[in-house]
């Protein structure tokens, strides 16, 4: 006969409580809209504000260019580690891990001091996009890593250079496509931490979806949880599609805090 | 000796062509990581290095001075700083341990049906990427002034919570708030440790006369510690960089180092801007330390899982 694990249950279910909790909270905050009834009132609110389209969208900008810039920058040189230089991936990895040594606070406040008087700096989000990229270096590097652990580099290049293949062909057609899982659990996971991004947008004072939010909860109620629940969603979308590509458990750290 | 020696120099520094190895090709793979050390170089470096030297530069002369630093332990609104991050890091990576440990036992070993195993990984891959500004708002819904769990204790209770002289906008509300992206990142790196665990240790320790308790006294447990460890400290460094939740979710009802350092951005509220980089350098060293101590243990880990 076999034993109901009843504290197994327990732990779980407080786990569940736990996890769910806010959610629901934060959900049934935002149908409290209209007095006395639930609606989606806030949700139409929410979503008829010019301003929510304009931070979306830029937010939506800032992050296809950290996902462009982080994989041009990860891509070749993971892949030119693995093949020409494995003493280097040490150092490598340790710069791609520095975001967990420099907090995000840390790093935006060294940037912008540094760079206070570089015009073109101030006047362009180089800063902001810069330390998103630096903030998805670990997971584009860590993902990309793996998934050329996953196939021969070596084998696959010399291949594709005994027939003739040049550097362009080997990497867009041989390389590339065989990474196609890797690099898109990359780039889901760096979409997801760019759009509710605030700690570099806040204080480099740049518009983006995080200090809209986080603006306009200071001003008003029920919208601000609206938003809320679309950010999860969004996240719960990203995590859900690298698992689904994936198979199995993708080592998955953490995000912005 | 000597003629040995010239001997020697003569035919390395000859010049005669023949004597030369095939003519090497230059070796430029380096070329490859330029632009990666570049970008680096700039936009991680570089900061960081300004940080260290600002740290250590006085404000009047400009010269090399201690005091910066010093003021850390010496002013009481710094010292505090660091006192309400460090404790909030250690509550939160403790309890965080604790309970992570506990839920991902309870679903790889505790017995419970394997889809429940899958949903809460799934779960926690979300839950550990949901942060900043929508957590705390999620938070406020909850147990804020007209949250839903407050409502729930009034009504069922009778008793304001907030009214009892309760807040939450201290080190223990935030610290409820941060458990939520702190303690499933314990169960997604120990679910696969615990899976890690061999049958076959089991069965030896059973062949040997040891029972349940033992094996987890003096084989499981001491197996699992380094990851344990190591991940209490990966936690304790998740939560003392925070910035976007704590400012969020309490404002500057909590002076943490991290907001603090946020505050002295925009706005020189130290009154000295020198001060700014003492207080992210000691961050910066409190961090080194985490992550020195989480490499150390993940060697350690590394022992057992061929």
């Amino acid at each position: 006969m076999k034993r109901i694990p009843i504290w197994s249950w327990i732990i779980f279910i407080l786990g569940m409580i736990y996890f769910f909790l806010p959610l629901i909270s934060v959900f049934e905050f935002s149908l409290r809209k209209i007095r006395g009834i639930y609606s989606f009132e806030a949700y139409r609110l929410a979503f008829i504000d010019p301003r929510f389209y304009q931070n979306f969208g830029l937010s939506l900008f800032w992050s296809v260019l950290t996902i462009t810039i982080s994989l041009l920058l990860i891509l070749p040189t993971a892949y030119w580690v693995h093949l020409r230089m494995p003493r280097w991936r040490p150092v490598v990895e340790f710069f791609t891990l520095m975001p967990f040594v420099v907090p995000a606070v840390v790093l935006v406040f060294g940037m912008a001091r540094l760079y206070a008087r570089v015009s073109f700096m101030v006047e362009l989000p180089v800063l902001l996009i810069a330390g998103y990229v630096v903030l998805s270096f670990p997971y584009m590097y860590r993902s990309v890593d793996a998934g050329l652990r996953a196939i021969d580099v070596r084998t696959l290049t010399e291949a594709a250079q005994s027939l003739g293949a040049g550097w362009r062909v080997i990497l867009l057609q041989i390389i590339l496509p065989n990474l196609r899982v890797a690099i898109l659990s990359g780039v889901f996971l760096t979409f997801a931490i760019v759009m509710g991004e605030f700690t570099f947008a806040s204080l480099l004072s740049w518009p983006a979806f995080g200090p809209y939010m986080e603006e306009i909860g200071a001003m008003v109620a029920y919208t601000p949880q609206a938003l809320s629940v679309v950010s999860f969603l969004i996240t719960w979308a990203c995590i859900g599609a690298i698992q689904r590509l994936a198979r199995g458990a993708p080592e998955l750290l953490a995000g912005t805090r | 000796m000597s003629q040995a020696r010239t001997l020697n120099n003569m035919t390395n520094v000859g010049d005669a062509p023949g004597a030369r190895p095939l003519p090497r090709k230059r070796n430029l793979d380096w070329v490859g990581l330029v632009p990666f050390f570049l970008f680096v170089f700039f936009f991680l470096i570089l900061p960081s290095l300004n940080i260290f030297i600002r740290s250590f530069q006085s404000l009047e002369t400009g010269g090399f001075t201690l005091e910066n630093v010093m003021a850390i332990f010496q002013r009481a609104d710094l010292r505090n700083a660091y006192k309400a991050s460090l404790s909030i890091s250690l509550i939160t990576s403790i309890g965080g341990a604790i309970f992570g440990f506990l839920l991902a036992y309870a679903v790889c070993l505790g017995g419970l049906p394997p889809a429940l195993r899958t949903f809460l990984l799934t779960f926690s891959g979300v839950a550990s990427n949901f942060a900043g500004v929508p957590l705390a708002f999620a938070f406020i819904a909850t147990i804020g002034i007209t949250g839903l769990v407050t409502r729930w204790i009034e009504a069922i209770l009778g008793i304001d919570i907030h009214a009892a002289g309760f807040s939450i906008y201290n080190i223990w509300g935030l610290s409820i708030v941060y458990m939520y992206f702190q303690f499933p990142l314990m169960v997604l790196i120990m679910a696969p440790a615990l899976d890690g665990l061999r049958r076959e240790w089991r069965e030896a320790c059973e062949n040997l006369g040891g029972t349940g308790a033992q094996y987890w006294r003096y084989v499981a447990f001491p197996i699992l510690l380094p990851t344990i460890l190591g991940t209490t400290i990966l936690l304790f460094g998740n939560a003392f960089g925070a910035y976007a939740t704590a400012y969020a979710f309490s404002g500057s009802f909590i002076n943490l180092v991290t907001i603090l350092i946020g505050a002295q951005m925009q706005g020189d509220v130290l009154y000295n801007p020198n001060l700014g980089y003492a207080l992210a350098l000691g961050m910066v060293v409190i961090m080194a330390l985490c992550m020195v101590g989480y490499a150390l243990l993940q060697r350690r880990a590394a022992r057992w899982t061929r």
